[in-house]
């Protein structure tokens, strides 16, 4: 490829770890071409340092008001804007709520083809990514056209970062307009904490934990290890937790470092959802449960004996 | 008001899945409608109940898919369009074309359809078809009001709420949450049988199969490599806590 074109996102002011990540997944495709980032919002020149010590030679910066809070029409403009002043032989986007919610639009404006949710990249360049939400995997390459791929967190690696490079800022105008969604307001629930699909570590809970005021132990632990809290789907039918905290084939799908799964039998269809952990701890009372058979390690106990403890001991290393 | 819901039959979340000569295997599969797909139906009928109109399923898939549409039809659909023709199976960018140009024929006010389907998880058929139509979309939906022209969407992001204005025609994707899909009823299903599907071809839909060919194809399909078995500790669980957190720093190194 000669030119890769990367949007990268910002996230209460800070670039996304997935942005990196598109910039590695980019070098990948560019395969010796080069590699370019584009960024919005009124502080987006801040980041074009961090995006050129990450491989990006120009950074094409946005600062349009219409890109302060996310809306389909003015990002797939802005995207289908960038892509059409920059003229890349392929596109990476992270795989986040704005890349996979406005990459489908602009495929479908510019005509293009889409690979989502992309694990694995190969010489071709060849995509992997997960079907069946893990259980099985395929491997997609483009016929003609464009490349365009939305890449999945925490699955490749960012490269080091390089601070003697530098990039060209170049801003670009865009002509954003006809804007049909008002943004009444947004709801934090997540500030704070650690987002479940880019999370180092999970503490996922099941029917085991018993109540709401259970995901409160798991809690503690999540705190003491920078954890994001995760459910099954008994915990969130149960109304344990919120149905956002929901990992499995329906719900996320995540591929954290350390995935511990606290009172969760381990239905096929949550599996799907965790199984691509790197490694999986499973604390539960009975023996024969089936989280068992995907876990490296394992404790057969009541997750309100284990978890605590667990909690202290790491304290005791980590605080 | 005249509503579309656009659905996919997938195998049942319970399926393992099996590869035979590089293809998934089929054999004593169940299956059942995308789930996120089946809160879009639940969501459809409500808005019937609650403004009048009209719901329609359209989908794009083989012949089989005529059994989800059957279960969509006894909740409380009133009629269906699938498209079995192979020559417009293809990738997402095909399936788009397919569904909006089924979607100009039949007419609607508001498109309703799934966030993902939990098969191949791709989550572009919602945008791409909006697109396709010219019309917003609104993804992610818990929860959906319709007033005359305007509607409001409650919608998760990432797990935080994010509460939006629009209005129709807008096609809307169901995310877990929404509500709680109906079970059909004996006399559902009953009426459910007489109720009209119709088959439509690229023909039909003026299309050729040349302008929605695919961009993208299938190299490969393969499971993911099976875990050995991994390490059940033993000993007092004070000691096995313990043991667990050096296991995870020394061995695992994750932590």
């Amino acid at each position: 490829m000669k030119k890769v074109l990367v949007l990268a996102e910002v996230r209460d002011g800070q670039l996304r770890n997935v942005s990196l990540e598109a910039l590695a997944a980019a070098q990948l495709i560019a395969d010796g071409g080069e590699v370019v980032a584009g960024v919005f919002g009124a502080d987006a020149a801040a980041h074009a340092a961090t995006l050129a010590h990450h491989g990006a030679t120009t950074v094409y910066t946005a600062a349009h008001e219409a890109l302060g809070q996310y809306t389909p029409d003015a990002y797939t403009q802005a995207v289908s804007q960038l892509i059409q002043q920059a003229a890349p032989d392929a596109v990476v986007l992270g795989h986040t709520a704005i890349g996979r919610d406005v990459a489908p639009r602009v495929a479908a404006r510019l005509g293009y083809g889409l690979v989502s949710d992309v694990t694995g990249i190969e010489a071709g360049p060849v995509f992997t990514r997960p079907i069946y939400a893990g259980k099985a995997f395929q491997k997609r390459k483009f016929a003609d056209g464009k490349v365009f791929v939305t890449i999945r967190p925490n699955n490749i690696a960012v490269g080091t970062a390089d601070e003697s490079k530098s990039a060209a800022v170049v801003p670009v105008e865009l002509d954003i307009k006809d804007l049909r969604t008002i943004v009444k307001e947004v709801v934090r629930k997540t500030s704070g904490k650690v987002d479940l699909s880019e999370a180092k570590v999970i503490v996922s809970g099941g029917r085991g934990v018993k109540s709401a005021e259970g995901f409160q132990t798991l809690q503690e632990l999540a705190d003491v290890l920078g954890a994001a809290v995760g459910a099954s789907r008994g915990a969130c039918d149960a109304d344990y937790c919120d149905y956002s905290l929901q990992i499995g084939q329906t719900g996320k799908v995540v591929t954290p470092d350390l995935y511990i799964a606290c009172g969760i039998s381990g239905a096929i269809q949550h599996l799907a959802g965790m199984s691509s952990s790197k490694v999986i701890v499973a604390i539960n009372k009975d023996p024969e449960a089936p989280i068992f058979q995907v876990a490296d390690y394992g404790i057969v106990g009541d997750l309100f004996e284990v978890v605590p403890l667990l909690t202290a001991e790491f304290k005791k290393v980590l605080v | 008001m005249n509503i579309l819901v656009v659905l996919k039959q997938t195998f049942d979340t319970e399926e393992k899945i099996v590869i035979q000569g590089g293809n998934i295997s089929e054999d004593g599969v169940e299956f059942i409608i995308n789930p996120y797909d089946e809160y879009a139906v639940e969501e459809a009928i409500k808005l019937k109940e609650e403004h009048g109109g009209e719901v329609t399923v359209i989908s794009v898939g083989p012949d089989r898919a005529e059994s989800a549409i059957r279960t969509a039809l006894a909740m409380g659909a009133d009629k269906a369009v699938l498209v079995d023709d192979e020559s417009l199976f293809g990738d997402e960018f095909t399936t788009a074309k397919v569904l909006a140009a089924v979607a100009k024929k039949v007419g609607f006010d508001i498109i309703l359809g799934g966030q993902m389907a939990v098969d191949t998880g791709a989550g572009q058929g919602g945008p791409r078809l909006a697109e396709e139509l010219g019309i917003n979309h609104v993804s992610t939906t818990v929860k959906l009001e319709v007033n005359g022209n305007q509607v409001r969407v409650e919608r998760d992001v990432e797990g935080d709420l994010e509460v939006v204005e629009t209005s129709l025609p807008v096609l809307i994707t169901a995310q877990q949450g929404l509500n709680e899909p109906r079970y059909p009823s004996l006399p559902g299903i009953m009426k459910a049988k007489k109720k009209p599907l119709e088959r439509l071809s690229a023909d039909d839909l003026g299309l050729s199969a040349d302008e929605v060919a695919a961009k993208t194809e299938i190299v490969d399909q393969f499971l993911p490599p099976t875990k050995g078995a991994g390490r059940i500790l033993s000993g007092d669980l004070a000691a096995q806590a313990s043991e667990l957190v050096q296991l995870l720093r020394n061995e695992a190194k994750v932590i």
